[in-house]
Parts: structure tokens; sequence; C-alpha cells
């Protein structure tokens, strides 16, 4: 990457990014330092030595291991089923005339609007007559397809010029061979802002798990970490270092995916 | 290759007819061209051959077997769009082999087909590009190259040439000409650009409004146009029309006096082709108009002239005359110019239908 001077923008960017990081900063300093530095204030910035012991105690106290995975397998599966289940219905949603699609799309634009609090009594029951409370089903079944994915697809869809479609039926493809062959490899950046913006509201999911999951070794990374808060004190040291390790997954797949995340970002909102 | 029917084939986009109970048959290895202005329905046509769009009404016949029901990709048809509509993802090996694979032939075949068209069109060089390091001349040959490469009962093309500088587009028509003459397969070309139309169609399908306006080979077209869209659509610049009265044998506009070419009488409408002007002295007995010169174009080859007649109101829109005229003497602006044409090369219609009033 090419060095380039600062401009105005960066004056006001800059502090931004700052403001931003700040407490990503902060957790990553407090994951590293003795408990006895975390309660300091002033804060201690620069830690004196670098206290590993934090990551090997959130490691050893509880059965993080269990909750990593079951984290891994909800998102991985959320995310795998939504890129398949999204695609097809907004293919159909965008492409497809059938008596009321319009009507259809509407409703679920409507679903959108309303709160997840509002629908978690309604899903919890549905979820228990299932018999799935407590298993880690229950957070992936509700979560398997979703309005924003469908939407969101439906509308990048929209924009790939017909004829491409056009042309690869006359050349044999079937409905679904267009959507494989033709559309999902033209909607690489789409596909991949839906699939780190699912591993995000997955991974980060707290009160449906903390809802439907009673047993610790069930639990995710975000539930588990907050059995680190107690009543009457808090390890903060380590929960920060299970924050950390928490953090770890998203930061890589934002690595891997930011150019085109940005970059769908960028051409989905106002140009100039 | 297979000859491609329409047989009262009508369509409709709620209330509005855009194929009006079409009847064309195609023969096979003939080179059909629809010709009409914007929304004439000549697209609609030839995407209700692709089976891209549904008739309303009537059935399209592929080899003389009805394809209404038939996915595009049964129809064994190839097509080549305005916008090329080549495969972003792909190199262009693979978009015009995509049909191919789509159809489960062997690799080896699949290749022996690229290299085929690739070496007919000239892109041997480009064969690992993407579309968009291509030029647009060069989309354009990959667009035809993938349709070739099937080897399909009928092409059809929608505007091929139209994104094209003027330029390029003249030299892709020849090509397309040459390529037409070496591999004759049924095709129906969709233009609004009677250039193309003319020198590409064996025969021409004149449209407007959802119909055929007329039928025929390119010259008769242009010789015989059966009635007044006809006349000012095929021919560039367009046929001048001049309002004339036919009284017992003798065409009256202004002061032009012809013996009438057939025995109608009433209100009819006088046509004459720029190109069967020329300019002429006062003792030449042949039927002319006084114009006076509003604009001269020189083409190098032949001069286009402009002028209003003299003989009728200024500004009157009837009134203007336009010459194209034989390189000699250059009329200057706001000069007096006799322009004559002989009597047989005119064409008469009828002021009221439209219809061209053949010599009996």
């Amino acid at each position: 990457m090419r060095f380039s001077w600062p401009s105005p923008r960066h004056l006001f960017l800059a502090p931004l990014a700052l403001i931003m990081a700040a407490p990503l900063i902060w957790m990553a300093i407090t994951s590293i330092e003795t408990p006895d530095q975390a309660r300091q204030f002033p804060p201690v910035l620069i830690p004196h030595g670098i206290d590993w012991h934090n990551y090997t105690r959130a490691v050893d106290s509880a059965p993080f291991g269990a909750w990593y995975m079951n984290s891994i397998i909800v998102s991985l599966v959320v995310v795998v089923s939504n890129l398949v289940l999204c695609s097809l219905a907004a293919y159909a949603f965008a492409r497809v005339r059938f008596f009321g699609s319009n009507v259809l799309f509407i409703a679920l634009l409507a679903t959108l609007m309303v709160p997840f609090q509002v629908i978690l009594i309604p899903t919890f029951l549905i979820v228990r007559h299932m018999g799935l409370i407590d298993n880690v089903a229950a957070l992936i079944f509700p979560n398997l397809v979703n309005a924003f994915g469908i939407f969101m697809l439906r509308q990048f869809f929209r924009t790939l010029p017909i004829e491409l479609e056009e042309a690869a039926r006359i050349d044999g493809c079937s409905r679904v061979g267009v959507l494989t062959k033709i559309v999902l490899p033209l909607s690489v950046p789409a596909l991949s802002t839906l699939a780190l913006i699912m591993l995000l509201w997955t991974w980060n999911d707290f009160l449906w798990p903390l809802v439907a999951i009673n047993t610790e070794k069930h639990m995710t990374l975000q539930v588990g970490l907050s059995t680190f808060q107690g009543q009457h004190q808090t390890q903060w040291t380590v929960l920060m270092a299970g924050n950390v390790l928490a953090l770890l997954p998203l930061v890589v797949a934002f690595l891997l995916t930011q150019r085109s995340f940005v970059r769908s970002i960028a051409a989905s909102g106002v140009k100039g | 290759m297979a000859t491609v029917e329409f047989q009262g084939v009508t369509k409709r986009f709620g209330d509005v007819v855009a194929v009006d109970d079409l009847s064309l048959r195609i023969g096979d290895g003939e080179f059909m061209v629809l010709v009409g202005p914007s929304g004439c329905g000549k697209t609609t046509a030839l995407r209700m051959v692709a089976g891209l769009e549904q008739p309303s009404a009537g059935d399209i016949l592929i080899g003389d077997r009805v394809v209404n029901a038939d996915s595009p990709g049964r129809r064994d048809i190839a097509m080549v769009f305005q916008n090329y509509a080549l495969y972003p993802h792909m190199t262009v090996e693979r978009n015009i082999g995509f049909g191919l694979r789509q159809r489960k032939m062997p690799r080896s075949e699949v290749q022996a087909r690229v290299r085929e068209v690739s070496a007919l069109l000239g892109l041997e060089e480009l064969l690992r590009r993407k579309p968009a390091q291509l030029s647009g001349g060069q989309r354009q040959r990959v667009a035809m190259g993938r349709a070739l490469a099937r080897h399909p009962q009928a092409f059809l093309l929608d505007e091929p040439l139209s994104n094209l500088d003027a330029k390029l587009r003249t030299q892709l028509r020849a090509e397309l000409k040459k390529i037409h003459q070496m591999l004759p397969t049924t095709s129906i070309y969709v233009t609004h650009d009677q250039v193309e139309a003319m020198t590409l169609g064996d025969r021409i399908a004149v449209m407007s409004q959802g119909r055929i306006q007329q039928l025929g080979p390119p010259q008769e077209v242009y010789d015989r146009p059966t009635n007044l869209f006809v006349a000012g659509f095929i021919g560039n610049p367009p046929m001048n029309l001049l309002p004339a009265a036919a009284r017992s044998g003798v065409l009256t506009s202004g002061d032009l006096q012809m013996p009438s070419p057939n025995s109608a009488e009433g209100e009819v409408i006088l046509g004459v082709r720029p190109e069967r002007l020329a300019a002429a002295g006062d003792a030449d007995p042949r039927p002319g108009f006084d114009v006076t010169v509003d604009v001269v174009e020189p083409l190098g080859s032949e001069i286009m002239v402009h002028g209003s007649r003299v003989d009728s109101a200024p500004g009157d829109a009837a009134a203007e005359i336009t010459a194209r005229l034989a390189v000699g003497a250059m009329p200057a602006p706001g000069e007096r110019l006799r322009l004559a044409f002989d009597a047989e090369t005119a064409h008469v219609f009828d002021a009221a239908t439209g219809a061209a009033l053949r010599s009996s």
C-alpha cells in the first residue's frame, strides 16, 4: 500500500477511530494485567509485565472449550443455512413471477419491524414444544433463515443485468442452474457481507441463548462469559481474557471478508 | 437448421398490445430482419421465439414443432443480446463453451468447437481474458462466438450492433453478412436501423404498432412501399411526402401538375425519393418543384439539399423538400432551384388510409 499524506478529513476520522478502538484496547490491556493493576485508578495503561495467567484461568475455570465449540457450531450452521436459504428465497422474490409475490415480500419486510423481545416468548413456546430447550439446536433452528438476508440479497440480485440470466436460460440452464452458475458467482460481495453480518449476530447473540439454554455446558461463549460476572465481585482480568478469545474469530472473519464487505456497504449506500 | 414460424401471435402487456396477430414464416437458412421504430413489437416478437416471453395468443413453431410450452433451453436457439450479456466471471473460452457444457457435450468436443469459432472470429488471442478486459467490438465478437458454437436451429439477434461506434458497426455488419453466407443458419435480426435491414436481410419485415406493415426483399420494400409508414421509414433521407389532389387523370400539388400514374381520384399524397430528384433547367419537360435552397450539406460523393417550395406558404412543413444531388454545381442557400423527377418514379398514397395506390 502506498503512503499518502493525511487529508483534512483524517483530522476528523483519526480521533473517531481512536474512540471506537478504546474499549478494545482497554479490554486487551486488562486481559494481561494482574487483578491489582486492573483495580487501580487512574487505570494502568501500560502494564508492568504481561500476565498470561488470565487466559489459562479463563480456559480452565469453566467449560470454555464447550462454549467455544457451541458458538462455532451454531454460528457456522446459521451462516451456511442463511446463505443457502436466503439466496433461494431472494432469487424467487427478485426474478420469479408468482401469484402473491409482492404481498408475501411486504409481509416478510414487516417482520423486520418487530423487535425480537416481542417474539421472544412465542419463540420460546414453539421451541419448547419441539423439545429443543436447553439444546444447541434451539439456538440454530429459529435462525436458519432471516428476513433481512432475503431482503438484502433480493435487492442485490435485482441489480444484476437480467440479460445474463436470459442468456444462461437460452444456453440451457434451469432456474436453479442460473442461480448457482451465474447469479451467485456474481454476488460474492453481497454473500460475504451477509455471511459476516450473520456471523456477528449469531456469535454475539446473548438474549436468546440466555433464555433457551440452562445447562452450563450447552451455553455459547457470550452467555458463558457472563457467568464470570458474579453478584458480589467480578473477575475483570479473567473476563477480559475470555472476551479477547471470544473476539478473535470475528476479527479473523472480518479481515478475510473486509474487502468485499466494505465494497458492498459502499455500493449499497449513497455513491459519491 | 429449421424454419421459424409465427401463427397469429399476439402479445399483450396489460392493456398494451405489443404484438398484434403476427403471422410470419421464416424459411430454413433465411436471414429475416424485423425493422421498425422503438416500441413496434419487434423485440417482443424475437423474445417470444427465444421463450423469454409467452405469447398471449397464437403459436410459435420452430422446425414445424409448436414450442410455446418449451423452456428457452429446450428450443435449441441462440441469441445475441444488445448489451452482449457475456458472463463477467468467466473467461472468453468459458463464455463460448458455456452452452455446450450445459448440454453435457464431452470436453474435447467443447474445446474443438471453441477453437473453431474463435478461429472464425479472430478470438484466439483473447480466450483467457474476461469480458471486462475486452473492447466493445471484441465483446460483440465473443457474443457472436457463443451463439455460433452452439450450432443452433436458429440465431436470434437483438440489435447486436447498436452499442458500437459507426465505423465498427459498418465493419461488423459486413462480417455478419459474411458469416451468414458461410453458415447459412436461419436468423432473425431485430434492428431499428434501416441500413442494417437493407444490407443484411434476405427479406425484411417493417413493423409498426405490433403489426407487419410490409414484408419482402429489401429492394422491393424500397421500390414499392405499401403505405406511408414504410415509405417514410425505409430510405435515408426519408421520402418527400406532399399533399396532392388527383382529378380526371391529373395530379396537382401546388404549381406541380403531372399525369396521374393511376386512376385514383381525390386527396392523395405524392411521394418522391430525394435521390430521384435532380437539378433541372426551366426547359426540362419533366415534373418538378421550384424550391428556395435552405441548407446545403456536401457529403463528398453527393450533395444533400434541403429547400422549401416556392409555391406554398413559408413555414409549411409539407412544403419542405430534400434532394440528394450528384456532385456538380453547388447551390447556395437562398438560391432558387428547380428539382425535377421522372413521373414513373413517383409514389402515390391514399391520403385517408395511407395505402399505396398502384398504377393499374
